[in-house]
């Protein structure tokens, strides 16, 4: 018998007290309702809630009007003193244009770019699918604002530009947007915070093997 | 002419085969401590060991203490935590009451997105498996994200055997892996550790496997990980395959989850063209919505934050983005041992968040090496035994690793009841001891018991015999550790008090009303 076949034998062996064809939602039910909004604390607004969270884990967030992205993209880079960034096709023209105008040099991604040469790279800039304000964090789902997943890994800085729009209170919102991005075939990565650590003493370091800063701008209708 | 004598060395033997007996292998990464877990004496023996390690105490108590508190603070966060904590042992609860039909939908859904999908029955056929496939692609290494499953079937001495070098890139299972040492917790494995030890296990062995911690470097914990950056950031650059585990599988849309918070689990799942994730049966939830239950639990329940600094999630193979070539290993090994068990089956739903040894009086005095498996703790004392089944001396001794104290039901996030599970596995033991029919310590004493328990008069000879010994000891308060064979059985990882002067009984008769 094939290792398959033997491993689900002895699972539905095992299972002989599941009445046979029973439906797994009228065995078991769940008592949960999926894709609720979070409660907020009093007082307070989903994206200040979202700019403190974010804060919280160390990332710099600044709120942009809409028209003000591409400078404040070329001023954080610029004091972050990042001499090479990589833009995902997809990214906004006026943003590539402003960093291209400010001296920067740019990178594309087409043919896509070997590890060596990202981690040459001094920053990347990308968009974001969904941001939860409860946690401090931002998905990516990779879509061509936000470039294949080594791109927001192996350089060092990560600036990320997310639409007041995309911010929602928390975690069941967010999975609800997000399986349409997985039934798209896409990976999600979700970032709380530059990359960090526990593991010595359960003091908390940040600054491992992903990106040491995280700078994330919010845009408002302005 | 020269001969090639010796050139065999670090060759890669057939595949999988660890036949390396006969020569002297060089080892290609550290060699962990020798012996096999399952062998570990027992647990009494091992925690009398463990406890005269004081650093290790000392560190351990230190740091289950922070994590106790940033759990609880993070816990009390969420009006919604009991609801969240019932939703989750029933989503688990219903994916293991129809398990095989949630596995065969994930296979299903893997298969459609690209992926290779292997299944094995135990340790050795899941690390064949991999040895294999690593084997095919022809390279001489490959970079690890921390995986419980894979310390579980010891992976990496098979990859090892296999002529195969296993980077492990967690910062901790790092401190493990060149500190040439076993993981002693499932969150942080070097718990054990504090940060002095780990600069010199830095100094002295990083330099041997790459790139050597810079002169000087410090015990302060943002020096080591850079350090531990600098030295892998060649390895995860150069990698063409990698290995993790997965915290979840998502039945209805064929996706895996990686929990992490350095961005080595990242790495590993996005450079490297080859990804070979190993996986236990048990991790499968029905529906993508599920995680919302999980990924509000698990950050909070493990290291105390609201959400982990990175989460990855991918279904299959990703065209022009990461590993083109992806497998995943479903592993058995024991676990439909425990799903053929009523009482055990709410062990599998265990997500290894390590809240219940981080609550444990007992974990935190001995440590995890005490436990005989990589599974230490509430959770250990019971998957363990359910998954290596209750022969060996260890996987007996594991139930009594208890004080019975419910510490851990009240923080584990899928609601598993330890203290009624762990006095039926005890039962269980009892009655295995019952079925050899040789006499046991524990049995005869328990007979003696029943004899004297059964007559008033017998129970107060009894109280009026300890009575007498306790005026005659009366200034000590315990024993002491050195009495005589039985009684040593107990009092060599225990402290037995003397009796009192009086018995309640005596008292009770009105001699003291
Ligand atoms: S048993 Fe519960 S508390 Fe312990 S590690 Fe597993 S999920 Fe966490």
């Amino acid at each position: 018998m094939s290792a398959r076949s033997e491993i689900l034998a002895r699972i539905r062996a095992g299972l002989s007290d599941v009445p046979a064809g029973s439906a797994p939602d009228g065995d078991v039910p769940v008592p949960w309702e999926y894709g609720r909004a979070g409660a907020l604390p009093a007082g307070v607004d989903v994206l200040e809630l979202f700019v403190e969270r974010c804060r919280d884990y160390k990332a710099v967030v600044e709120r942009v009007a809409a028209d003000g992205v591409p400078a404040a993209v070329v001023r954080h880079l610029t004091e972050a003193g990042v001499a090479s960034v990589v833009l995902p096709a997809g990214l906004d023209e006026a943003w590539r244009d402003a960093v291209v105008a400010a001296g920067v040099e740019v990178l594309g991604d087409e043919p896509l770019l070997s590890a060596a040469a990202l981690d040459a790279v001094g920053g990347v800039v990308t968009g974001a699918r969904v941001g939860i304000a409860e946690t401090g964090t931002i998905v990516l789902d990779h879509a061509p604002d936000q470039g294949r997943r080594a791109l927001t890994l192996v350089p060092d800085l990560h600036l990320c530009v997310i639409g007041a729009e995309q911010v929602v209170s928390d975690v069941p919102e967010a999975v609800a947007l997000l399986r349409a991005s997985i039934e798209a075939g896409r990976p999600l990565t979700w970032v709380s915070g530059p990359s960090a650590t526990s593991d010595i003493e359960l003091q908390r370091v940040e600054g491992v093997h992903g990106p040491r800063t995280l700078i994330i701008l919010l845009r408002e209708v302005s | 002419m020269t001969t090639t004598v010796g050139k065999d060395l670090g060759e890669r033997a057939t595949s999988g085969s660890g036949a390396t007996s006969g020569t002297a292998h060089k080892r290609l990464t550290p060699a962990p401590p020798p012996g096999k877990l399952e062998d570990s004496p027992a647990f009494p023996a091992a925690a009398k060991r463990e406890l005269g390690n004081t650093q290790q105490r000392d560190n351990l108590l230190r740091a289950t203490a922070t994590i106790r508190a940033k759990r609880a603070a993070r816990a009390a966060e969420v009006d919604q935590w009991e609801e969240l904590r019932v939703a989750a042992a029933a989503i688990k609860d219903r994916a293991h009451r129809h398990l095989a039909d949630y596995l065969e939908q994930a296979e299903a859904n893997l298969t459609r997105a690209g992926a290779h999908v292997h299944w094995a029955r135990d340790a050795a056929e899941a690390n064949q498996i991999v040895v294999d496939l690593v084997c095919q692609t022809g390279v001489h290494e490959v970079v690890k994200v921390k995986s419980m499953v894979t310390q579980e079937t010891e992976l990496n001495e098979a990859l090892e055997a296999a002529g195969i070098a296993a980077w492990e890139t967690d910062l901790a299972e790092l401190i493990v892996q060149l500190g040439h040492d076993r993981p002693s917790h499932v969150l942080v494995p070097a718990i054990h550790r504090n940060r002095s030890e780990i600069r010199d296990i830095f100094v002295k062995e990083m330099g041997l496997y790459g790139q050597a911690a810079p002169e000087g470097i410090s015990d302060q914990p943002a020096e080591l990980a850079a350090a531990a950056r600098r030295h892998l950031r060649d390895k995860f650059l150069r990698a063409e395959v990698g290995i993790s585990g997965g915290n979840f599988i998502v039945a209805d849309t064929g996706s895996l989850v990686i929990v992490e918070s350095e961005g080595n689990g990242r790495m590993c799942l996005t450079l490297p063209k080859t990804l070979i994730s190993v996986v236990g049966i048990e991790k499968v939830v029905p529906t993508f919505e599920d995680l919302e239950v999980f990924m509000r639990l698990l950050p909070r329940s493990s290291t105390g934050e609201r959400m982990n600094p990175y989460t990855s999630m991918w279904t299959g193979v990703t065209p022009g983005d990461g590993p083109q070539d992806v497998h995943v290993v479903l592993v058995d090994n024991g676990r439909t041992n425990a799903l053929a068990d009523p009482a055990g089956r709410q062990t599998l739903r265990c997500i290894r968040c390590s809240a219940c040894m981080n609550t444990c009086p007992v974990y935190a005095q001995v440590g995890g090496h005490a436990y005989g498996s990589v599974y230490p703790g509430p959770i250990g004392i019971c998957l363990t035994p359910l998954l290596r089944g209750l022969d060996r001396p260890i996987d007996r001794s594991l139930p009594y690793a208890c004080t019975l104290c419910g510490a851990c039901t009240e923080v584990c996030p899928v609601k598993i009841e330890f203290p009624d599970l762990i006095v039926q596995l005890r039962r269980r033991v009892a009655e295995s001891k019952q079925a050899e029919r040789r006499p046991h310590l524990e049995t005869t004493a328990m007979a003696g018991g029943r004899f004297v328990f059964a007559r008033g008069s017998r129970f107060g000879l009894v109280g009026y015999v300890t009575g007498l010994a306790g005026r005659v000891l009366a200034p000590r308060r315990t024993f002491g550790r050195h009495l005589p064979w039985p009684a040593s059985l107990w009092t060599r990882a225990r402290d037995l008090p003397v009796p009192p002067k009086r018995s309640f009984r005596h008292w009770w008769k009105g001699a003291g009303r």
